[in-house]
């Protein structure tokens, strides 16, 4: 009797063991999903699921990206509305890390640090990382930002209160109040172009070829391929926004 | 029932079929249909008009002038970097012309010497590279490398 | 426009370090540094209100309907400096009819007009429907009418129906306190679920936010009492002012400790962000976090009710350090909620440099606009105490 019940037990033991192990299993190869879709797989496969990537290491500071979007997106020219624009990046050799943006690099910019105090230097262009679990769509109290079938948040013009509580829950500073429509205007990833089967503004003029609007979907297409072959990382990852615009060569000043 | 609740109740009830009633007649058409927002919202974005065509776009009508680029340094890049949008242009092309840059400061916002940039494409310091000159009086920009002096 | 434009290009030259570009133009500003205020303030009152009728603390019978048109009064315009800061205020029924259920701020609409209609429009029917019975057959005109439709036509005062008033009205106290914990908690969870930011994403915010909200509420209450008993040449009730007052320092002391533990447990973890909220608090932030909100807004105010718990002066001296100390108290909540709104905004969240906030006096978000939402709960009080005067009720 008591051997059977001691056996029993461990029976019991090893099969909770093995579940455990097999939850263990599973929950090494989800979180390598996740790295790839920054969270659950979008909702239907055959459909586009847009993505971004950037490479730091192509990116020439021209700005030419952040200017084409001002115009085709009539932002205002004003230098603190931008859907994107580029930060250059200096680190000196004491450690100390200069950051600046001139009218988001649209003018293009000037490295006024001399080259033997440098450590390194590169540009980081910015935009909305149109995130899968996105704060700025949950803090929206009514509805007018959201995030599209096909992974693009958007906002309603028509329906915005003009509240800005989205503006305070992204935390990429990727949002503004338009002066004129005194609504919150972001990146669409021109979705007005993309609906179309054209590129994005940026994507179209950037000279080096270092932003990739891709579906991440298809597994054969330029940014699956851009993330397969280089090591890509998102911004802010713990804050677990889920973000779809991922980085190569992203440094760790970078934020 | 204490003659309070009596009134009470009711004006409650009152209260809440009029809210519902008033949110019934506000809540917008598409609304709520594919998540919380109105979806017909997301044709409004996709209708937006269009600025810059493309490449392909330029390739209709300008295929010499992309074959040239194609054969030199400046290969791979789209004709509206430099000459701006170009979708009306496009629709009507006597409407309306392109840009042509020819300043210095245009061409020094990728060649303007930049530690980082450095490595990556060529560079020239817009204060001593013939600063009396237009870059495109000695380089075509379609063919960059191919100098007329 | 242009006027706008002026004013971002002047602040462009105030940027120290680095923001991201879209950051420069600050989103709240003192409109809503307005709205925690209020709600602040009439929760806190509230609670007072509710002391006396739950917990049976006889000692604050004087101040109870006082607390509660307080209460009132600045709840009315609670919602306004919300609604005037939207870019389209026309709009803002939408938070009502498609309330978003994953946002924070989407509830606020039904945790007001659950606080409005259901606790203190009721509180006060049912604390006053007998008196504005009787007073209906007294006053003569346009008051008499007034009265009529408020009691909604009830006016049966037997005793029986009276004891319904009392018993249905300590419920509703009693549904009341945990909602003004709600109501104010809430407030302060809007601020603290934003994981963006650094400054409000903690999960104390809504305990302090709560805690603060007591201690302005019992401040202000404090200080109408005085106020309204001065204007009315009445003795004040010393037992009520110093109960009053004990109250605001046992809870001025837990605000202090929780708000204290807040940053003890900021600096002691010290993550990413330490650095630029350091940088914060010493620049930017220094004068009114450090002088207004902390020693001005409770240590000082700490310091002289706390001495008044051992050592008792005579009357006029208790009533002058009160005073001080109510409206001192005010002062610092304001700050706090100043610290947290604009504080939270004056950093970049790159965490590499500082924009900068200036008030300005016209327009939506400006200066006269939240005068007016300052000013007017004091005009609706002195209406609701002219048409429900706690002193003329009936006494038991």
């Amino acid at each position: 009797m008591g051997h059977n019940r001691v056996n029993q037990s461990r029976r019991n033991f090893i099969k909770a063991a093995a579940a455990a192990g097999g939850l263990l299993a599973t929950g090494i190869v989800n979180p390598f999903n996740a790295v790839i879709f920054a969270s659950e797989q979008p909702t239907d496969p055959t459909k586009p699921w847009w993505g971004y990537g950037i490479d730091i290491e192509k990116c020439i500071g021209c700005g030419r990206c952040a200017n084409a979007c001002k115009t085709e997106n009539n932002v205002p020219r004003e230098p603190f509305y931008f859907r994107t624009w580029v930060e250059q990046y200096t680190i000196k050799n004491d450690g100390t890390v200069q950051v600046e943006s001139p009218n988001g690099g649209i003018d293009g910019f000037e490295q006024i640090v001399p080259d033997d105090e440098i450590f390194k230097s590169f540009f980081v262009p910015k935009m909305c990382n149109h995130c899968h679990k996105s704060p700025c769509v949950q803090a929206c109290p009514v509805g007018a930002t959201y995030d599209t079938p096909d992974g693009v948040v958007l906002v309603d013009e028509s329906y915005c209160i003009g509240c800005r509580y989205c503006v305070q829950a992204c935390p990429y500073g990727c949002r503004y109040i338009h002066p004129e429509k005194n609504v919150v205007d972001k990146c669409t990833l021109c979705y007005h172009r993309i609906s179309k089967g054209k590129t994005t503004a940026c994507v179209e003029v950037c000279p080096t070829h270092a932003r990739i609007l891709g579906d991440l979907n298809d597994k054969d297409g330029e940014l699956v391929k851009f993330m397969k072959n280089h090591t890509c990382l998102v911004l802010k990852p713990h804050l677990n926004t889920g973000s779809k615009l991922y980085y190569n060569a992203l440094s760790g000043e970078v934020r | 029932m204490p003659p309070q609740l009596k009134t009470l109740i009711p004006l409650f009830a009152i209260f809440i079929v009029l809210f519902l009633v008033g949110r019934h007649l506000v809540v917008p058409e598409s609304f709520g249909e594919a998540g919380h927002y109105r979806f017909n919202s997301i044709v409004e974005n996709a209708e937006k008009p269009l600025q810059y065509a493309d490449k392909d776009a330029c390739n209709e009508c300008h295929e010499d002038y992309v074959m040239e680029m194609e054969s030199d340094m400046h290969a791979g890049l789209s004709c509206e970097t430099c000459h701006g949008p170009g979708f009306a242009h496009y629709e009507e092309p006597d409407s309306s012309r392109l840009l042509v840059p020819d300043q210095r400061e245009f061409c020094g916002l990728c060649h303007q010497r930049n530690f980082n940039r450095e490595k990556k494409l060529a560079q020239i310091d817009l204060k001593e590279h013939y600063p009396e000159k237009k870059c495109i009086e000695c380089h075509n920009p379609h063919l960059p490398w191919d100098i007329t002096e | 426009m242009e006027q706008h434009y002026q004013y971002l290009y002047d602040m462009l030259s105030q940027v120290q370090g680095y923001i991201f570009p879209n950051e420069l133009d600050l989103q709240w500003g003192l409109l809503i540094v307005l709205y925690p205020y209020i709600t602040g303030l009439v929760a806190g009152a509230f609670i007072l209100a509710s002391l006396e009728r739950v917990f049976n603390v006889k000692v604050l019978k004087p101040t109870y309907q006082l607390a509660l048109l307080t209460a009132l009064a600045f709840l009315l315009v609670a919602t306004m400096p919300l609604v005037t800061h939207l870019g389209h205020p026309w709009r803002a029924y939408e938070i009502l009819s498609t309330p978003h259920s994953t946002s924070a701020m989407a509830i606020f609409g039904f945790v007001y007009l659950w606080y409005l209609m259901v606790v203190l429009l009721l509180e006060i029917w049912f604390d006053y429907r007998r008196d504005m019975v009787i007073w209906s057959k007294q006053e003569k005109g346009f008051k008499a009418k007034l009265y009529k439709i408020l009691s909604l036509g009830v006016t049966d005062i037997s005793p029986k129906t009276v004891r319904w008033d009392e018993k249905i009205g300590y419920f509703i106290t009693v549904v009341g306190i945990p909602s003004a914990f709600l109501l104010h908690g809430y407030v302060g969870f809007i601020f603290g679920s934003v994981k963006a930011n650094p400054w409000w994403s903690t999960v104390m915010m809504p305990v302090i936010f709560l805690f603060s909200a007591m201690v302005s509420g019992i401040a202000l209450v404090l200080f109408i009492y005085m106020a309204v008993s001065y204007l009315r040449k009445q003795k004040i009730d010393m037992k009520a002012l110093d109960t009053v007052a004990k109250y605001l320092f046992y809870i001025l002391i837990i605000d202090f400790t929780l708000e204290s533990l807040d940053q003890i447990h900021r600096i002691y973890e010290a993550e990413e962000s330490f650095e630029i909220l350091s940088l914060l608090v010493h620049g930017p932030l220094f004068l009114t976090f450090f002088i207004f909100q902390i020693l001005l807004g409770t240590l000082v105010p700490l310091a002289a009710l706390g001495t008044l718990q051992f050592y008792k002066p005579k009357e006029f001296t208790r009533r002058v350090i009160y005073l001080v100390s109510s409206l001192l108290v005010l002062f610092g909540i304001f700050f706090m909620r100043w610290n947290v709104v604009i504080g939270g905004q004056l950093f970049s969240k790159s965490f590499y440099g500082f924009t900068d906030y200036k008030i300005r006096i016209a327009g939506s978000e400006g200066l006269l606009w939240s005068m007016v939402w300052i000013i007017l709960p004091f005009m609706i009080l002195a209406f609701l105490l002219w048409l429900l005067p706690p002193w003329k009720k009936v006494q038991e």
